[in-house]
């Protein structure tokens, strides 16, 4: 027995299922669904695991695999010093995102709100970075980069200052992370205030109104009511730009290559070199894995402590 | 007098919170914009002038920078190339998403749950990340340097996100529309092609447009797999002409312009799908 949403009890009657009915519709479904298990097997499944198998051998990538060389290749990375800098450089790119771009972007999905004159306006100019392409963003940067104030228009508006000398922004191993890091929320900033926004739609006025007549200020209301009400965009947009970090590539190659000596080193860019610059495809294949076995890692951690969080309320 | 005073300073510390939040505002448009703005004021000055005087307004305009390359015939073919690939993308990740996103979300089946969680992988391997293993795929089946190994790799790292909001869109059409569809003789192929899809044309349109700038805007996969300049895309180009003429900044910012005029237009005429279809991604994936 059911019940209906008014609480009584209704009959349901048994389907009726007829074998030919079943079938076709058992051929329907297959058929449906072939052409993207096929492009999933294809592309993704197999490739990978054809990419564990190689990074057990040294491979220049021209014929067989034939030189097994167990686990050396992943022994090499972990003690390579400069993929260990390539991690910590993601890392930090993680923090900075983290404490850096996610809260100015929430700052201004706040301001921005539900009915501010001109949220459309604002909303257009701040996500347009995003579509840009990473080529023309990154081309776009290292001009304003140029060390030659007369150039590069960060430099100048420093030299300005008097006392200032022009920075090498990307020529300068100390600097040229925060330069790139400047770049990336430049450029996505938008995208994580765009997921805001729309959590902020989400909520309902009525809330916010209860909480204007119990009285609440502004701050109390951010942080007591809007904040914890758009939980579930915050983690998602945290998520997202945790993997987002990881796949830092066309940005970094376009401006430094990873450089000057590897200070810009991403893992995306250090598995690039190897796989396509020096076509060591065996070392290469072991590096995807590890980016691979990252993020898998990564996401079924935080699906594992998302669905805990959301099961607890 | 002092009434009046009162009054002013209320209506003031009502409305300075607002006042702030429009400076703050503007100073940020300001910053987002100054980089754009700055490339259209070089490419718009020739190289003397971009040495000289590189910050000032671009009085009189020289257009010389912009008859160049369009007169570039590889800035066409690498027009050409980006457009073919996207449309071609677009259109397999339509078709092939709203085939998989049906039975996955209106139909019952022994092992959907596993068959929606596998198609779903691809959010936590994306193509960066899985851009050798691909490559050997690829070179493997002999589709390198050819467009269609690249519109195959786009459109199988697109498909989890499409599956994604696809799904979610179908699973809130009523089932009711099905049952009263069957009775009237559909079949579930006919409910699909004549009322499901007619039904999510946003949801669609949103899939599409995020497929496009994705594409678009792709650097890795044709620079991975493809060689001859023939075949190049316009970031692919993009990257290649500014190593070519690196002193030239002018030319550069120039070409540039030229290579995001289209993804602009397109945003403008396209903000709503692009933004419902990465928040309906980001929220239900």
């Amino acid at each position: 027995m059911k019940k209906n949403s008014f609480g009584q009890n209704v009959q349901t009657l048994p389907r009726m299922t007829n074998p030919v009915r079943r079938h076709q519709d058992r051929m329907a479904i297959m058929i449906f669904l072939l052409p993207a298990l096929a492009l999933f097997l294809i592309f993704l499944v197999y490739p990978i695991f054809q990419s564990v198998y190689y990074s057990l051998f040294s491979w220049k990538g021209f014929g067989p695999a034939v030189d097994f060389i167990g686990l050396d290749n992943f022994k090499r990375i972990l003690t390579d010093r400069i993929f260990l800098k390539a991690v910590g450089n993601g890392l930090l790119i993680v923090v900075f995102s983290l404490i850096i771009q996610l809260p100015l972007a929430l700052a201004l999905a706040l301001m921005i709100g539900r009915s501010l004159r001109g949220r459309a306006f604002f909303r257009t100019i701040f996500f347009m970075p995003y579509i840009l392409s990473e080529v023309i963003t990154g081309i776009m940067w290292m001009i304003l980069y140029n060390p030659n104030p007369n150039r590069g228009f960060i430099n100048a508006i420093l030299t300005l200052i008097p006392g200032i000398k022009a920075i090498p922004w990307l020529g300068n191993t100390s600097t040229v992370l925060m330069a790139i890091f400047v770049v990336l929320t430049w450029k996505f900033f938008g995208f994580h205030m765009l997921l805001y926004l729309a959590g902020l739609q989400n909520i309902p006025p009525e809330i916010e109104e209860a909480a204007l007549i119990d009285g609440v200020n502004n701050r109390q209301m951010i942080t007591y009511i809007t904040i914890p009400l758009i939980g579930s965009t915050i983690r998602t947009s945290i998520y997202l730009s945790v993997l987002g970090s990881l796949q830092v590539f066309a940005l970094v190659w376009i401006m430094t290559k990873g450089g000057p000596v590897n200070a810009s080193e991403v893992m995306s860019t250090y598995m690039y070199r190897f796989s396509f610059v020096r076509f060591q495809l065996g070392y290469g294949s072991a590096v995807a894995v590890v980016m691979l076995l990252i993020s898998l890692l990564f996401s079924l951690a935080y699906l594992r402590l998302v669905r805990q969080t959301d099961y607890l309320n | 007098m002092s009434v009046n005073d009162s009054y002013r300073r209320k209506i003031l510390k009502k409305n300075l919170p607002r006042i702030f939040q429009y400076i703050i505002l503007f100073v940020a448009v300001v910053i987002v914009i100054i980089p754009i703005v700055m490339l259209i004021f070089g490419a718009l000055k020739t190289r003397g002038e971009f040495m000289t005087r590189p910050y000032t307004l671009p009085i009189p305009p020289n257009w010389e920078n912009f008859a160049r390359v369009l007169k570039m015939p590889g800035f066409w073919s690498m027009l050409l190339n980006s457009f073919l690939v996207m449309l071609a993308t677009t259109s397999g990740v339509i078709i092939i998403c709203s085939m998989a996103a049906f039975p996955l979300s209106r139909m019952k089946f022994r092992g959907q749950n596993l068959i929606f969680n596998f198609l779903t992988l691809g959010l936590m391997f994306p193509i960066t990340l899985a851009i050798l293993p691909v490559y050997l795929m690829v070179r493997q089946m002999g589709l390198t340097d050819n467009l269609w190994g690249v519109i195959l790799i786009q459109t199988a790292f697109q498909l989890s996100i499409g599956i994604v909001i696809l799904c979610g869109f179908f699973r809130s059409v009523p089932s009711e529309l099905q049952d009263a569809s069957y009775i009237d003789g559909c079949n579930a192929f006919s409910f699909f092609w004549r009322i499901l899809l007619p039904l999510s044309r946003p949801a669609l349109a949103a899939v599409g447009a995020l497929t496009m700038v994705t594409s678009w805007n792709d650097l890795l996969v044709p620079l991975v797999l493809l060689n001859s300049d023939s075949l190049w895309t316009l970031p692919l180009g993009t990257m290649q002409f500014q190593g070519q003429y690196g002193v030239n900044l002018a030319l550069i910012a120039a070409f540039v312009i030229l290579s995001a005029v289209p993804a602009v237009i397109f945003y403008l005429f396209a903000e709503r799908q692009i933004i419902s279809g990465l928040t309906a991604g980001a929220i239900k994936g």
